[in-house]
């Protein structure tokens, strides 16, 4: 199975598919949510295997709900199996969270306690995905704000442990990291100080927002704006630390022009291509 | 507490975390550093989870929200989300129920029409999202004897039959249009498909076309379909019909398996295209 | 009705349907014609809902559905047997 390069990409969006078959060839890759290419054909197919021709893909789950308390979902693993088959994208990952309980989707990535139980149920599930989909799944930290009284694992070894008993990879989303540490008022650094760097295999990078509460900043990873400028710092440390890594730049709403997507890449590929010395340029 | 021996926790904990999101009670062990922002915190995810479906909604009934207007469709959302969970992740099929929802809304009883123009939009949805199919070559018809050629259409071809004059509605309510009318309260036809370009376009069609299609779709020959067109509308003229179905690419070669069609209750069995 | 015995001018308006249907086919997928531009008119509300691995700052404003009224261009269409006028809130039906 080949790789993502380590390049920077941005998530697909098709109001953008005019503008990139047009200009688009200094993309690394193009990530897309698997759940929204399930459906039997027309457009977003049509799309996706143009894209597919012209570039590596990274299938990028939102609905699996690894964190769920119940089974996976039987009928959506088909599903994802059958993208997998018929896109055969460079990576799947998924996110450390659940969205789905009993028949109910709640479509948001919700947060779960960090425990020896909880533990226990991911990396079943981790191992299901990986069987099922008949290959290494990465997967993602996820962007909290809240805590867990019954919490006896710290996030960073939670996922340490996940990715050494599963031997998934990890998905560093670099956002996510920082909006979490602001919000539980903890410091970035010390997290990806012990993040474990060798199993992570792709980079996210995105846009947040910010609302004040008495205690100070609540952030939200709303991915409707550019990377803020601390999190780009925090990828150059990174990137100069560990080396280069395929690195996606996320923009889900308020979508802007394919410019501004293409140049927030451009900015994270001239980190890449500085070996993390690259930040100074588009500031 | 090291959970490994301890009892299961977390399928309680999920469920109370899912019914907090409708009734705002915290679940078990939330809190955050400074544990009197708790309640604002998990109100985090509980706006996320109703602006995300409401979202979702009004993306795929944008005529039902210009109808409604903005705050009166998201308040009408929230309610249907809340007792219409998605039942699967994959938010393309979400919004079937609905129509039947908008029929016994209360507050919507004086708008009876808005539960049509609400089945134009979802089945839309199904249409853009349906299978893809070849189009059927000319050379097929080529010295075709029509008492005999079966048509196939594609997967994507829908006929509703409506009581209210909703394919007018939503046409007149479309970006950029008034929507004055005035619209005569007869029942309407929409043909619905997926054409070449995509593009999945609403029109309403007459008796005749109607059944023309129909019989097409139970896998009725040419000739007796547009028997059957005839009757419903005497004199029809199958030709503009099956013109545009040709030009959509909606008629298709015959013979793939076809598990996948949008239709919510095919006729089973009976189209040859789908054997 | 016997359906095995076509009227002479149906089978003569088949006939002519077909030869015309096999002059005007479908025209191929025409995708990059439709590429972005389509997007901006019907077809993204016929593509429907995407999926988002975000979360929102904009706040659910939480309206009552029972005590709202309409405010969209429904209130401008005039079709007979709906009970217009009747646009004030159903508060009689607001459930405990």
């Amino acid at each position: 199975m080949t790789v993502l390069p380590n390049a920077a990409g941005v998530g697909f969006k098709p109001q953008h598919f005019a503008a990139i078959r047009e200009t688009a060839a200094r993309i690394g890759f193009f990530e897309v949510h698997a759940e929204n290419y399930m459906g039997a054909g027309g457009l977003p197919h049509a799309q996706l295997t143009a894209l597919r021709a012209d570039f590596p893909i990274s299938l990028h789950g939102v609905g699996l709900s690894i964190g769920g308390a119940g089974p996976l979902d039987a009928d959506h693993l088909a599903r994802l199996r059958a993208l997998i088959d018929r896109y055969q994208p460079e990576s799947f990952s998924e996110h450390l969270a659940w969205s789905s309980h009993g028949a109910e989707y709640l479509n948001d990535l919700l947060p779960l306690p960090y425990t020896g139980e909880t533990l226990a149920i991911v990396c079943d599930h981790v191992d299901a995905v990986q069987q099922a989909l008949g290959r290494r799944m990465l997967l993602e930290n996820p962007a909290t704000c809240v805590l867990f009284a019954q919490s006896t694992i710290p996030e960073v070894d939670f996922l340490s442990e996940i990715s050494r008993r599963t031997g998934c990879g990890l998905l560093l989303d670099i956002n996510n990291v920082f909006v979490s540490a602001s919000n539980h008022r903890t410091d970035p650094r010390a997290y990806l100080a012990d993040f474990p760097m060798d199993r992570v295999g792709e980079i996210h990078l995105g846009g947040h927002d910010s609302e004040d509460l008495p205690s100070g900043p609540l952030l939200i990873d709303t991915h409707g704006s550019p990377v803020a400028d601390p999190v780009w710092t925090l990828y150059a440390e990174v990137i100069a630390r560990i080396g280069p890594r395929p690195t996606l730049v996320e923009w889900d709403n308020d979508l802007p022009d394919w410019p501004v997507l293409a140049a927030e890449a451009d900015r994270a590929q001239a980190i890449l291509d500085g070996g993390g010395q690259g930040l100074a340029r588009a500031s | 507490m090291a959970g490994g021996r301890a009892l299961p926790a977390h399928p309680d904990f999920t469920a109370r975390f899912a019914a907090g999101l409708r009734d705002g009670i915290l679940p078990p062990g939330l809190t955050a550093k400074m544990p009197d922002e708790a309640a604002r915190r998990f109100a985090v995810y509980r706006n996320n989870v109703a602006i995300g479906l409401i979202d979702a909604l009004a993306a795929r009934f944008p005529v039902i929200r210009r109808l409604l207007g903005e705050d009166f469709f998201r308040a009408m959302a929230r309610v249907f989300a809340e007792t219409h969970r998605p039942r699967s992740p994959v938010l393309l099929d979400w919004g079937a129920d609905l129509p039947g929802f908008l029929e016994t809304f209360p507050p919507l009883a004086a708008h009876p029409y808005l539960a049509d123009i609400a089945r134009i939009e979802h089945a839309r949805g199904l249409a853009f999202h349906a299978a893809d199919r070849p189009p059927l070559l000319p050379a097929a018809l080529a010295g075709a004897d029509p008492s005999r050629l079966r048509l196939c259409l594609h997967p994507s071809v829908q006929v509703l039959r409506l009581a209210h004059p909703a394919v007018s509605i939503w046409a007149a309510n479309q970006p950029g249009r008034d929507p004055g009318g005035p619209f005569p309260p007869a029942a309407e036809t929409a043909l619905i498909l997926r054409d070449t370009r995509f593009d999945v376009p609403v029109a309403a069609i007459g008796p005749g076309d109607a059944a023309l299609v129909e019989a097409l779709r139970t896998g009725a020959p040419l000739t007796a379909a547009a028997h059957r067109a005839a009757t419903a509308q005497p004199a029809h003229d199958p030709q503009p019909i099956l013109v545009r179905l040709m030009q959509a690419g909606a008629l298709i070669t015959p013979g793939r398996t076809d598990d996948e069609t949008p239709d919510p209750q095919p006729e089973p069995g009976a189209c040859p295209c789908s054997e | 009705m016997d359906i095995m015995k076509p009227t002479l001018g149906l089978g003569a308006s088949l006939a002519c349907a077909l030869s015309v249907m096999a002059t005007a086919p479908a025209h191929a997928q025409e995708m990059e014609k439709c590429y972005g531009v389509s997007l901006a008119g019907q077809n993204d509300c016929a593509a429907g809902p995407g999926t988002t691995c975000a979360g929102t700052s904009r706040v659910d404003y939480q309206g009552n559905a029972w005590t709202l009224v309409p405010t969209g261009t429904c209130t401008q269409i005039e079709l007979p047997g709906d009970r217009m006028g009747a646009l004030e809130p159903l508060d009689r039906d607001i459930p405990s």
